[in-house]
């Protein structure tokens, strides 16, 4: 009995120093390190494919930028064609697209629901630490952890896609491929940590309120779902006014909001004309070298119809980028904190 | 000082209340057992005393006036809660770090020492451990947290004899040595009917009964008479199995000195016999029985 503590009488007990801060950090890991360590795998896994197949494409596009550009040569359309099918690896990121979701579900639901499952929230809780900083303590360093890991695949993804993006491409006929494709852009840049970042807060929230683990999982994969496809859908595009444009040629790096024509200054119609407007005018194939659409638009605009294109350009990643990881850290910071304010609130 | 003290303490869960209108003051320096049968509002009581639920009425305070789940209030109490819960992949070792992190004081040396004697290996998985191992890790890493209350839910109810008594008796070494106050709950009497001097009777989330046991025993008496005469003395009936139907067992509130009705004998109840009258008769609340004078001596009887 080595440290027999003396009766402390109330006024003593009021002052006691809360427990520190740092502490937590080693019960953190020591609870969570397996979890952490498998997503460390699976990411480390998924990096070296990336790196690996990254290499291919890379040196597939040297090879295409040497035999089209600046002089086409023999061989040119062959190395467009094997760069090009290349990018059916991960289908403009739609591969890839629920690895955010499920690092943040994976580490983010059990962090509480399998307190509340197994009970162990009845020692944790009642310990000097004090149960709204003891969650707090443990979902910061985990949502840092998990937004540092999937930020990272997306530093290596960017990289991966980098040649596909370039605009030198479309001077000798590669299509653009758009920084705003949907499975591309949140997988990149501020969007990919913050997206799991989102999903970990959503699963942290699911943890307390469904207090089961995987029931817990289920819902965030849910709710995660039906908050990337309304943001994909409905929001993004609205981040700023898009631009409107009458020409018709938009680079296939743009994001094209909405189209439609006018004739004589009055509205026409919406997106694609009749077939039976193009059998009246336009029933010609397009010139050489041009493609369907701007040879339709020209052909058009020859009997009096105008295309007005409203579009996102390719110029406005970045922006976007910040736009959408801003809120989606915002909404996480509410989520966690909510989160807290539930178990402080002792909601059992 | 009182290590707890609820004042119109009621839990209502949805539409049904778990806990009402209970009031009681438990001293320090005691062994207070909380008695009732299961589903009676023990676990719920001992949860707002550590501040694992919030009160839906009332108050609770605890350790001389701290608020129930404060920062103050947990420091100076271990808890071991219903099933003993550990952290089933970690490792002994680790519990102990878990533990020694998330307390002002630990006394780590005391734990390992503790569970070194104990036999508990810390290489060992917590989830690998017999029931009577996490209890004793459990018990372990509350009493390192050096309490000046321990706080025990149902501690011996999954535990075979032996787990159960070397729980008691590392319980009771702890009391000794370090003075620590006690409140447990169980719904088996026999196990603490040695250990507790302290009782709060629970059942259907009311509190029939608190006193000190001496107090207790002192102010009830156990009659024994013909079974036909039964109808004329207001008392709790205590059965005793294996006796004859033809001999009743009444228990009054009344002292060693009180009259005897005529053909009636007299004796001390066991606590045992007073916890089983209460719980069997709540709401017989002797009013007209020969231990009426004395009802302003009973420590505390309530409706």
């Amino acid at each position: 009995m080595t440290m027999l503590t003396e009766q402390a009488g109330p006024a003593d007990d009021q002052s006691l120093r809360p427990v520190p801060w740092r502490r937590m950090a080693g019960v953190t890991w020591r609870q969570h390190r397996i979890t952490l360590a498998a997503i460390a795998a699976f990411l480390g896994a998924l990096a070296v494919g990336l790196w690996i197949a990254g290499q291919k494409t890379h040196h597939a596009y040297a090879a295409m930028l040497a035999a089209c550009h600046p002089v086409v040569s023999a061989g040119c359309d062959g190395l467009i064609a094997s760069f090009t099918g290349m990018n059916g690896f991960l289908s403009n990121g739609s591969a890839l697209q629920p690895v955010p979701v499920l690092i943040g579900a994976f580490v983010g639901a059990p962090v509480l629901a399998r307190e509340l499952e197994s009970g162990t929230f009845r020692f944790a809780w009642t310990q000097g630490f004090g149960r709204w900083r003891w969650t707090l303590a443990k979902l910061v360093p985990l949502a840092i952890a998990v937004a540092a890991g999937t930020g990272a695949l997306g530093v290596l993804l960017s990289w991966y896609y980098q040649p596909y993006f370039a605009s030198v491409n479309q001077t000798f006929g590669v299509p653009g491929v758009s920084p705003f494709a949907p499975g591309l852009f949140d997988l990149r840049g501020v969007a990919s940590a913050t997206w799991a970042l989102a999903a970990f807060a959503i699963g942290a929230l699911a943890g307390i309120l469904v207090r089961r683990v995987l029931p817990a999982i289920v819902a965030t994969l849910a709710a995660y779902a039906a908050l990337a496809f309304a943001t994909g859908a409905f929001l993004r595009a609205h981040y700023l006014t898009p631009l409107l444009t009458s020409t018709p040629n938009i680079s296939s790096s743009s994001w094209i909001i909405s189209q439609w024509w006018t004739r004589n200054g009055k509205f026409a119609f919406n997106g694609w004309p009749s077939y039976s407007l193009i059998q009246q005018f336009c029933n010609q194939p397009p010139p050489a070298g041009q493609s369907k659409a701007t040879g339709l638009a020209q052909c058009l605009s020859h009997h009096g119809y105008t295309l007005w294109t409203t579009y996102q350009p390719a110029s406005r990643f970045w922006q976007f980028q910040w736009i959408e990881g801003s809120w989606l850290l915002a909404l996480s910071a509410l989520l966690i904190a909510t989160t807290v304010w539930l178990v402080r609130r002792r909601a059992t | 000082m009182n290590i707890v003290e609820a004042r119109g303490l009621g839990k209502r869960y949805g539409s049904t209340w778990a806990l009402r209108d209970c009031t009681l003051a438990i001293p320090a320096g005691h062994v207070a057992a909380l008695i009732g049968p299961n589903g009676a509002g023990k676990s719920t009581l001992l949860h707002l005393a550590v501040g694992l639920s919030a009160p839906s009425q009332g108050t609770v305070t605890m350790l001389g006036g701290l608020a129930a789940g404060s920062p103050a209030a947990l420091d100076g109490i271990g808890y071991v809660a219903q099933d003993t819960p550990v952290y089933k992949n970690l490792s002994v070792a680790d519990m102990i770090y878990v533990a020694c992190h998330l307390n002002r004081r630990f006394d780590r040396a005391y734990a390992e020492a503790r569970l070194e004697e104990l036999g508990i290996s810390r290489k060992r998985r917590a989830g690998k451990l017999s029931g009577g191992q996490q209890a004793q890790l459990a018990l372990t890493l509350a009493l390192a947290r050096r309490p000046r209350l321990l706080v025990l839910d149902e501690p011996v109810a999954m535990l075979d004899p032996v787990a159960r008594h070397d729980f008691m008796a590392t319980v009771m070494t702890a009391m000794a040595a370090d003075g620590v106050s006690v409140l447990l709950s169980s719904h088996v009497l026999p196990e603490l009917e040695r250990v507790a001097s302290y009782l709060v009777l629970l059942s259907r989330g009311r509190v029939l009964l608190t006193g000190r046991v001496d107090d207790l025993l002192a102010s009830h008496r156990l009659l024994t008479g013909p079974s036909a005469d039964a109808g004329r003395h207001t008392g709790r009936p205590v059965a005793h199995a294996g006796l004859a139907e033809t001999e009743a067992h009444l228990l009054v509130e009344a002292t060693a000195g009180d009259p005897v009705p005529p053909g009636w004998a007299t004796r001390e109840a066991s606590l045992e016999e007073l916890a089983l009258a209460y719980l069997r008769e709540p709401g017989a609340v002797t009013l007209h029985g020969p231990g009426h004078e004395m009802g302003t001596r009973t420590p505390e009887v309530m409706k």
